[in-house]
């Protein structure tokens, strides 16, 4: 998909005052912040796990050129191919060539924020092959010709009368159908998707994991589309883009345990597959062709610097439904694939500051997201690393330079900084008073017209970073 | 793209700012894998015996998966029967070409209407068995092979999977572990072509953020517990 992201402030001003997104926004994120705070209420040990699936990441990062090796030899003993992309063009070619020597007409796919990146529906329809989404929200947003708004729950802006709306201009010939109740939309979906996974030549997943010891690709899934997709036609083609690869079946239990409950408050998504290789001798289903294309896309870039920390990043979306900020404009405002505090961050490395310079700049500095990030990513240290690049880039406009003049007057200025930035938590959340939600904002009225910014959790960063640092383990 | 392999690899090591990992750091990982420690444990992992098998019931249902509990192989047809029965479902169903469920006496339950191998499109009920359930989240762990096509826990808008209690698992990593010593096998050679976890019948969020049963997947997931381990001990069943 083409970035729209140098237009993030247009953009989430016309978000701001959109009633029919501020109303969904509001129902949907409130529903994910309660499911997972049950969830992991469940599970006492959640803190250790998150330090641990932290410890996995980054051992996998130090190695992950070893990793990559081992997990493709792997790969090609169970009779796979891996391609290694550098960029979008490439993979998309390598799809390509894959459909075209199938004599591929129509391809399935499952839900893949990759094919997303590197806009793969538009390029194989301009190549006469249809692309099908089959995870219900990626499907609707492309009946509706618009990008996704959020990473896993990519219709979250929509309400049910316009997915009624949009099913009723696009399923001819149904009309009789009542679709004014979410099961009658979810039975016509069911139907019309059920003839495309039988009819399809190739299915083209995502993955969640990639695992190095025994050459596996994983996806999580709840509506079962992506088993459909990789199971039933000639080929299975999965889309992964580098960081992905973990060591064993092990590590990724541990790190399947935090991203669940940090993503839909699940204990457990109701199917996680793990798919090695194509169909073996004797098997009666399963696809003849199994295909990775690890996509890096920027990503080996990043390895060693300062911003490494976010290919420690699972997609789980806590950051983004945690985030006052998308909570006020919504994902679209953020103009790519990948919004929130993680898109803040991730798109300026993979399309380049220059083309989102505001990203980084959308955060209020409540530190929620790095607080409930499961792989305990520093997302507010790198969007201030990424403003303070853009700074000195001089591409910063006047007024908000000089902002960030202030700010980094503060930032130089620990002690002040955490005075004023630690007792603004406080502050907002004394102001919630234990509801777990404010009505208004002081000094920022844009963020919460129409809505309720939900409160701090505790303390900020800076005061947990002292608090532990005075413990000594800092 | 051959030269993009090279051109990854190498930005990888100048981020990391060395060259492909020496003799020894090489063989530390690989050392890992062979070994592929476990981490900690959370005490819902730790069940053991009775206690396993409930949380593994209380879970699957809290999941919206349906548990009979029956004291042998020979209560299956039954079981099976019943359930169809009750829903008002059809007798008819897909079956998994499996050793074990094809040792039950089917022929106490004349009007089950049997054909055995993958599912197609218009198959209503599956009847499958399970590597393993997984008592921590409710998890059912079906793995391919000649014996247990995929499709069966895909198509069907009603799955039935048949577990023995020997087959309860504490958790994910127990699963693994019974995987590895029941196959011998390793490394790129341990999993078969496909393993799926599945923790009660398909569902979607993506509408209102609201959960709704039944989307791509299985309506219905039933899961029948047999007491006891029958004749052909622990080794079938996969
Ligand atoms: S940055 Fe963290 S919280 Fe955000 S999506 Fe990634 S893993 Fe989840």
């Amino acid at each position: 998909m083409q970035p729209t992201s140098h237009a993030f402030k247009a953009e989430a001003e016309r978000g701001l005052f959109d009633a029919a997104l501020q109303r969904a926004l509001g129902k949907a994120r409130g529903t994910f912040l309660d499911r997972r705070r049950q969830a992991i209420a469940r599970l006492p040990e959640f803190e250790a796990l998150r330090e641990i699936a932290r410890g996995i990441k980054d051992h996998t990062l130090a190695n992950l050129d070893a990793y990559l090796e081992i997990f493709e030899a792997n790969v090609r003993t169970n009779g796979g191919e891996v391609h290694w992309c550098a960029n979008a063009e490439e993979a998309r070619a390598v799809v390509l060539s894959i459909c075209r020597r199938l004599g591929a007409r129509l391809v399935t796919k499952g839900k893949s924020m990759i094919a997303e990146e590197i806009g793969l529906n538009d390029f194989l329809a301009a190549h006469a092959i249809t692309p099908v989404e089959t995870d219900l929200g990626e499907y609707i947003i492309q009946l509706r010709g618009e990008p996704p708004s959020h990473i896993i729950a990519p219709a979250f802006h929509l309400n049910k009368e316009e997915w009624a709306e949009a099913f009723a201009k696009h399923h001819p010939g149904r009309g009789a159908r009542p679709r004014t109740e979410r099961k009658e939309l979810l039975d016509e979906a069911r139907e019309v998707l059920r003839e495309r996974f039988l009819a399809a030549d190739v299915g083209i997943t995502g993955a969640n994991f990639l695992i190095a010891e025994t050459g596996s690709s994983v996806i999580v899934t709840n509506e079962g589309n992506g088993d459909l997709t990789q199971t039933l036609p000639r080929a299975h083609v999965v889309l992964a883009s580098i960081e992905k690869v973990v060591p064993t079946l092990e590590d990724v239990s541990t790190i399947l345990r935090v991203l669940a409950r940090s993503a839909t408050g699940q204990d457990i998504s109701t199917y996680t597959t793990f798919s090695t290789g194509p169909r073996r001798p004797g098997d009666p289903d399963g696809p003849e062709e199994y295909h990775v294309i690890l996509l890096d896309n920027g990503r080996s870039a990043l390895v060693g610097g300062e911003f490494q920390d976010m290919l420690r990043c699972i997609r789980c979306a806590a950051c983004i439904n945690h985030c006052p900020v998308y909570g006020a404009v919504g994902g679209h405002a953020y103009g790519w694939v990948y919004s929130g505090p993680m898109g803040a961050v991730l798109t300026p490395a993979l399309i380049g500051i220059e083309r989102a310079r505001d990203l980084p700049n959308a955060s209020s500095f409540c530190g929620r997201c790095e607080a409930v990030c499961p792989m305990k990513i520093p997302l507010p240290r790198m969007m201030r690393h990424w403003r303070e690049r853009e700074f000195e880039r001089r591409l910063t406009p006047a007024a908000s330079r000089y902002g960030l003049r202030a700010w980094v007057f503060l930032a130089k200025r620990p002690a002040l900084y955490r005075l004023v930035f630690g007792l603004a938590a406080r502050l907002l959340a004394r102001l919630a008073r234990g509801r777990g939600r404010l009505r208004s904002l002081p000094l920022a009225g844009g963020w919460t017209l129409g809505r309720d910014l939900p409160a701090p959790e505790g303390r900020s960063f800076q005061d947990l970073w002292a608090a532990r640092r005075r413990a000594g383990g800092g | 793209m051959a030269g993009a392999r090279e051109a990854i690899l190498n930005a990888i090591r100048r981020g990391l700012r060395r060259g492909p990992l020496d003799a020894e750091r090489r063989a530390a990982l690989e050392r890992r894998l062979v070994e592929h420690p476990s981490h900690l444990l959370p005490a819902i992992a730790r069940h053991d015996g009775a206690e396993r098998v409930r949380r593994f019931v209380e879970r699957a249902e809290a999941e919206f998966a349906t548990v009979a509990r029956i004291a042998g192989p020979a209560a299956v047809p039954g079981a099976i029967a019943a359930y169809l029965a009750q829903r008002n479902l059809p007798s008819t169903a897909v079956m998994a070409p499996d050793q074990w469920l094809e040792r039950v006496p089917w022929e106490d339950e004349p009007l089950l209407r049997l054909r055995k191998g993958r599912a197609e499109a218009d198959d209503a009920v599956s009847v499958t068995t399970a590597f393993a359930g997984i008592a921590e989240t409710g998890t059912l762990m079906l793995a391919s092979g000649p014996a247990s096509p995929t499709t069966l826990n895909l198509l069907p808008e009603t799955h039935i999977a048949v577990l023995r209690e020997s087959r309860v698992v504490a958790s994910y990593e127990e699963a693994w572990q019974r995987l590895r010593e029941e196959t011998g096998r390793v490394g790129a050679g341990l999993l078969p072509r496909n393993v799926m976890w599945v923790t009660g019948p398909s569902r979607s969020a993506d509408i209102e953020q609201t959960i709704e049963l039944g989307v791509h997947g299985p309506r219905r997931v039933h899961i029948v517990l047999v007491a006891e381990a029958g004749e052909g001990g622990d080794g079938g069943g996969r």
